[in-house]
């Protein structure tokens, strides 16, 4: 069972994210970066289940230099290998042009039985990258899952439960299939110090756009369909609505909740 | 503001982060609450254990991660940081396999280490006596030779993990040659014959759990007399070395917390039409702080590098164990100063901090003791 799990480089959603003033493209260089924390759902799942049985957890990025940390985070939690795909002409891609490059490195990876993705990242949170991977790559995409068992080994089926509002649905897929999963199928571990020094032995390997056949002009900020055209930070906070009590308060906090469809 | 630490290997760097990762998912949303309910951090513990953080300064063969006390020290810190009780517990927890791994025979770190650095057991070290704290050598817990080994039988005090141990570092009396007539017993938690007093009523430290430790007849096997007989004092006196430096870590990171605290306060709240911070007397005080915890940890630091290159550490210890206890205390109650009336409530945790660093001053040595050591040292030239 060859898993590949998509991971993102994303910035800490606990530090002053922004945005670089040249390009309006998310700054990934001021601002401390991480393994989206929805991504390692995702590597837990994989881990899960080649330790169920057997296989080997394949991780792959694209994302630029300092993205190497995702990789490294999710080999330190026990995943086999990396790759990265790092170019230049990737800045700015949007979900497009990202599931197109990473549809490209699963290919060129081969043989592969299930890919396994978070439910979104946790800067751009588009969550439209898993489907349409999965439709470049031709294969069945369950997502949101909050429970995954998959049976069988290669050649089986992953059967998945996705909870909503009014409904649980449970799918299956014949394998090969691309899975997304919520942040409740699981507890993602943390890595071990031996985790650490394991992690330094494992291979991985830097793509470029030429390694996939890809054109630079297929990428990019320039192909993005959408470009953020301005941005200002969020304003502060403003004083919240004293209601004073002349004996109507109880009718005008109704009115209140009502007016923001609170009740 | 985390503090600035320069490590010396790319793994030492992961370790960090990965201490931190699990100090703020796992131990910062819990410690209040365990904190005001006295609870033992049994999960924080294994947490910890799980991820190799219970055995850094040990060797790899027996389940250790071979990190230098650089590396080691600094993760107590940063656990200390988040949760003192735990990070006192890592730091004891460490000591009781030091006289196994320094003075073990290689067939009793065999036998004994895999199991004590597995990161699922946790020690105590029984040292102290109700009549027997500063003065080790007037201790009176006594082991008598058996057929099979030992027998030990007396009281010891102020033993942290007592009733929750999973084996007990414990010291006792083998002839009556004062000083020299002492030896080092590793005791199994379940041995017959222990006991343990109610955990006593402390200030502070409420998640580390303390109680005297009673051995009637407690049968230990005589594979795990560690060291000579009659090397128990020299045994204790090397493990508080390093003990020391753990005590120090976690007193640094304890300040760091409360200058924290007290510097994010000092930047929201206003008064007199600007935040109190650009007020000069309290900005000093917060500079002040800063050069406390900054020079604490330079001192315990200091200690640590001479040991990784397995030169004296003693003095320069002792000096690591005073700075930085007396600095956590100095920070900690002027932390409370800056947070005003707030920070004497238990809406804040600086009080708690307050608490908790007076007893940094206390065990692993009281500062008088340490005073003693760093004396003798200058004297003996």
């Amino acid at each position: 069972m060859n898993i590949v799990v998509c991971v993102k480089y994303v910035p800490d959603a606990q530090a002053e994210r922004t945005f670089n003033a040249s390009d309006n493209t998310t700054d990934r260089e001021n601002v401390d970066g991480l393994l989206s924390e929805l991504d390692e759902y995702a590597v837990e799942e994989a881990l899960k289940i080649v330790e169920a049985g057997e296989g080997e957890v394949t991780v792959l990025t694209v994302g630029p230099d300092q993205a190497a940390d995702a990789i490294k985070k999710a080999l330190q939690m026990g995943a086999d290998k990396g790759v990265h795909v790092n170019d230049a002409a990737i800045h700015g891609s949007d979900a497009v042009a990202t599931s197109l490059v990473l549809a490209e490195a699963i290919k060129k990876l081969g043989d592969v039985d299930l890919v396994i993705t978070g439910m979104a990242s946790t800067d751009g949170t588009m969550g439209v990258v898993p489907t349409m991977l999965a439709e470049r790559l031709g294969l069945p995409a369950v997502t949101f899952a909050s429970e995954l068992t998959v049976d069988g080994g290669a050649g089986g089926t992953a059967t998945i439960r996705r909870d909503g509002d009014a409904s649980t649905q449970t799918i299956t897929a014949t394998l090969p299939a691309l899975v997304s999963v919520t942040d409740q199928i699981n507890e993602p571990r943390y890595p071990s110090f031996k985790g650490i020094m394991a992690a330094k032995k494992k291979p991985v390997e830097t793509w470029a756009l030429s390694d996939l056949g890809v054109d630079a002009s297929q990428v990019g900020l320039d192909a993005a369909w959408t470009k953020v055209s301005s941005f200002d930070a969020r304003p502060p906070r403003t004083q919240g609505e004293i209601v004073n009590d002349e004996g109507d308060g109880g009718s005008k906090l109704a009115a209140f909740l009502s007016e923001r469809k609170f009740v | 503001m985390p503090a600035t630490r320069l490590m010396p290997t790319d793994e030492a760097t992961d370790l960090i982060e990965l201490t931190r990762e699990i100090c703020r998912k796992d131990l910062a949303p819990k410690v209040d609450e365990a904190e005001r309910a006295r609870t033992f951090p049994e999960q924080a513990f294994r947490t910890l254990g799980r991820a190799g953080l219970l055995s850094l300064p040990y060797p790899e063969e027996f389940g250790g991660a071979d990190q230098p006390y650089e590396v080691y020290l600094q993760v107590v810190e940063e656990i200390a940081s988040v949760w003192m009780s735990v990070a006192v517990g890592v730091s004891v927890h460490s000591l009781t396999a030091y006289p196994v791994a320094t003075f073990g025979t290689k067939e009793q770190q065999e036998a004994l280490l895999p199991d004590m650095l597995s990161g699922e057991q946790l020690g105590a070290y029984c040292l102290s006596e109700p009549l027997a704290g500063s003065d080790i050598a007037s201790m009176t817990t006594r082991a008598t030779r058996t057929d099979a080994g030992w027998s030990l039988k007396g009281t010891k005090a102020w033993i942290s993990h007592a009733g929750h141990a999973d084996y007990y570092t414990t010291f006792a009396r083998t002839s009556d040659d004062g000083g020299r007539g002492l030896s080092t017993f590793i005791v199994p938690g379940d041995a017959p014959g222990l006991t343990f007093a109610e955990p006593e009523k402390k200030m502070g430290l409420h998640c580390d759990p303390v109680s005297q430790v009673m051995f009637d007849a407690v049968p230990v096997d005589g594979a795990r007399l560690i060291g000579r007989e009659g090397d128990g004092m020299k045994l204790a006196l090397s493990a508080l070395d390093a003990g020391r430096l753990g005590i120090a870590a976690a007193a640094t990171g304890l300040a760091q917390a409360a200058l924290d605290a007290a510097a994010d306060y000092a930047n929201e709240r206003q008064q007199f039409g600007r935040r109190i911070g650009d007020f000069q007397g309290l900005a000093f005080l917060l500079a002040d702080m800063e050069a406390a915890v900054t020079s604490a940890r330079a001192t315990y630091l200091h200690a640590a590098r001479l040991k990784d290159a397995g030169r004296g550490f003693s003095k320069e210890a002792a000096v690591a164990k005073l700075v930085a206890t007396d600095a956590a205390m100095k920070v900690t109650t002027d932390a409370v100063q800056v947070l005003g009336g707030a920070g004497y409530t238990e809406d804040f945790p600086l009080e708690r901090y307050m608490r908790e660093a007076k007893v940094t001053q206390i065990f692993e040595g009281t500062n008088q003791i340490q005073r003693l050591v760093i004396s003798r040292h200058l004297l003996a030239r």
